[in-house]
């Protein structure tokens, strides 16, 4: 921890939008930030504003990548939209939730109760049933492999390959679920206030644990040098340069306050993290020697999703309380 | 913090400082109450649900009923649950929660429109634990919802029969904070209170209402506060006269015992975490209403199996017996030895 006594500040670079419900997500669709609002709207903060219903519910989970998000809902469908605001309904299913997406290279993944459904750009769409309810869906990088995460561990699925299902096994409910950037490494998060990992080459187990409450926000750092998370009054980083992994390290922890990390975001490009608050305040920590930056100033609503623009030139943060503020470096 | 495992178990070490009653009070009253409703198969359940939901009184419900069960259920907002009962990986067996039921209200915390309350319906096979517990062990659960009641609809002809043959039948009486002894059109009063008395050895503390075809005022059944601390005001002295008695059904029993010595803090609390850790999977329920020594104010105390709540309630009324009054609902357990612990806590 760097010796700063009072950090500097980019608070009043910080353009402030008002947004009329509680953020649950946000991305950027090539230079525009986006945010998905609770009640099922995404809402672009671009220079000319719009706001695209992807969902007549709530809106319950998002991924993205640079050219559209996809979203599931409460009204049971899959939407991917676009950068120009358009939108097309990928699935649907009357009644049911989709609990989780994922965006792979020429597919998407989304899950509804206990199955896992894989829809290539081409050809037919395939299902997965696991043990339980699907906690988390993650692509590898290439989009070949899906990783579902459940209670009792992750199923590693080849959509396209007659090969079985891999199980890593682990006792507990895994919920949030992701590859490391080198692809040997798969961790989740789980129900209780820890983390599990796997190695991928021989099915090493790595136990990260200690945290205050339940972990629901990581990132890897840019090169996968760390993965960064919240749950503590910190941002927890643990080191994965090495082929063991975090295995009998310990974690960096970075931006230490009394007030518990709900968000993180990690630089695309840089050792550089976003580290979002539960009053509202965020900082731009430099993982080198710990240096901080204050962005955004706490106002008691906690901070409920950041992204970086993909060439780490902005920040966009939205909060549970409805604000929304945009930075350009 | 390190790369290794430390079990623990948070909510065992719940117990709120004094100074919190207040802010604890303000945020209760912010929080969505929960129904649990339970009950063997063909008792009542979805009647009394429907009863609920139709009756004039303007408030909205989120229903979360079982996926598999029965249909026909009237309201804008039903959810269909699977019943995935998830261990937590820390060590305890006993402390289980239901994962889909943290799922599901996460998603309906966030509908904007909101609602009054949330009714969970379980099947008729369901042990209401897990339920229960999702509401203390699941931090973003237990921020924004509060159980208000476990409540039972028990068939007065056939219950006799489902307690000797049916172990969820016998949680189920023994979880109840409410218990809606129904279809007592079929039974003669004898059989009634014989039924009665068979629910009052199983749990003494919940409020038995006879009911046909669930016909019962909503404020019976809803706003109990069965888990509030605040409202914990008395445990049925008809159960606790000559300062030690206790009731067994076969496996399933409670047992209760009083003392009008003042308590030590310092050696009542060691004893009841030890407890509940060790006995915990026996224990389905606990209450207490304490005296300490010294100590101006009335302390309660509520628990299940090993998860405890407890804090200091109001100051001891003038003239008003400071008699220390615990109580266990449980199987297999051991009276010598809790009555020896309780009485062993004595200042």
């Amino acid at each position: 921890m760097a010796a700063t006594s009072t950090p500097s500040s980019l608070t009043s670079k910080l353009r402030v939008h008002a947004l009329d419900g509680a953020v649950v997500g946000a991305a950027y669709l090539g230079t525009t930030p986006v945010f998905a609002l609770a009640e099922g709207v995404l809402a672009f903060a671009g220079e000319e504003p719009l706001r695209v219903e992807a969902h007549k519910g709530v809106l319950l989970s998002l991924a993205a990548d640079a050219r559209s998000i996809l979203t599931g809902g409460d009204d049971g469908r899959v939407v991917r939209t676009r950068g120009d605001g358009s939108t097309e309904v990928v699935f649907e299913q009357k009644g049911r939730w989709i609990d989780q997406v994922a965006l792979g290279a020429d597919a998407v993944a989304f899950s509804v109760g206990k199955t896992a459904h894989f829809k290539p750009a081409k050809g037919e769409t395939k299902t997965l049933d696991v043990a339980s309810s699907v906690g988390g869906l993650a692509f590898a990088y290439k989009g070949t492999r899906l990783a579902v995460a459940h209670y009792g561990g992750v199923t590693l699925w080849f959509p396209n390959a007659q090969a079985k299902p891999e199980l890593l096994e682990w006792k507990g409910s895994h919920r949030g679920v992701a590859f490391s950037p080198d692809m040997r490494f798969v961790v989740t998060t789980m129900q209780e206030p820890a983390l599990h990992g796997w190695r991928l080459a021989d099915g090493g187990h790595m136990r990260m644990s200690g945290y205050p409450a339940r972990v629901k926000s990581m990132a890897f750092t840019a090169g996968g040098k760390f993965l960064v998370t919240s749950g503590s009054n910190e941002a927890i980083l643990w080191p994965f340069a090495s082929k063991e992994g975090p295995m009998g390290k310990q974690p960096t922890m970075l931006a230490p306050r009394d007030v518990r990390v709900s968000c993180v975001a990690a630089h695309p490009k840089d050792e550089v993290i976003a580290v979002g608050f539960e009053d509202g305040m965020v900082m731009m920590v430099r993982i080198s020697d710990g240096a901080e930056i204050l962005v955004r100033a706490p106002d008691a609503s906690p901070v409920a999703a950041m992204a970086w623009r993909a060439d780490g030139g902005a920040l966009c943060i939205g909060t549970e309380g409805g604000k929304a503020g945009v930075l350009v470096l | 913090m390190d790369g290794r495992a430390k079990p623990g178990h948070d909510a065992l070490n719940d117990w709120r400082a004094p100074e919190e009653i207040e802010t604890m009070a303000e945020a209760v009253s912010e929080k969505i109450p929960v129904t649990v409703l339970t009950g063997y198969l063909g008792a009542g359940k979805t009647t009394l649900l429907n009863r609920i939901l139709s009756e004039p009184h303007g408030k909205k419900f989120a229903v979360v009923v079982n996926e598999f069960g029965e249909i026909g259920i009237d309201n804008d907002l039903v959810v269909g649950a699977d019943e995935e009962v998830f261990e937590m990986n820390n060590g305890c067996i006993c402390c289980t929660v239901r994962g889909d039921l943290i799922r599901i209200i996460d998603g309906l915390l966030k509908r904007k429109d909101g609602f009054d309350g949330i009714i969970v319906e379980t099947t008729g096979l369901a042990d209401p634990a897990p339920v229960a517990q999702t509401f203390f062990v699941d931090e973003t659960v237990g921020a924004k919802t509060a159980l208000d009641a476990v409540v039972t609809v028990a068939d007065a002809k056939w219950l006799k029969d489902r307690l000797k043959d049916a172990p969820e039948a016998k949680n189920q009486i023994a979880f109840a904070d409410v218990i809606l002894l129904n279809k007592t059109d079929l039974v003669s009063e004898e059989e009634l209170k014989d039924v009665e008395l068979r629910i009052r050895a199983i749990n003494p503390f919940a409020r038995i209402h006879r009911t046909q075809r669930s016909d019962i005022a909503i404020d019976k059944v809803l706003g109990q506060g069965a888990f509030d601390l605040d409202r914990i005001t008395a445990i049925d002295p008809d159960f606790l006269e000559g300062g030690h008695k206790h009731f067994h059904d076969e496996d399933m029993r409670s047992v209760s015992f009083t003392s009008d010595l003042p308590l030590d803090p310092d050696k009542f609390f060691p004893w009841i975490q030890e407890l509940t850790q060790r006995e915990g999977p026996n224990i389905l329920r606990s209450k207490g209403i304490l005296a300490f020594k010294n100590d101006p104010e009335r302390f309660v105390f509520q628990g299940v199996h090993m998860i405890l709540d407890g804090d200091h309630q109001r100051p001891w009324k003038d003239g008003e017996p400071k008699t220390s009054r615990i109580v266990f609902i449980g199987r297999q357990l051991n009276v010598p030895e809790l009555e020896k612990g309780f009485r062993a806590c004595v200042a």
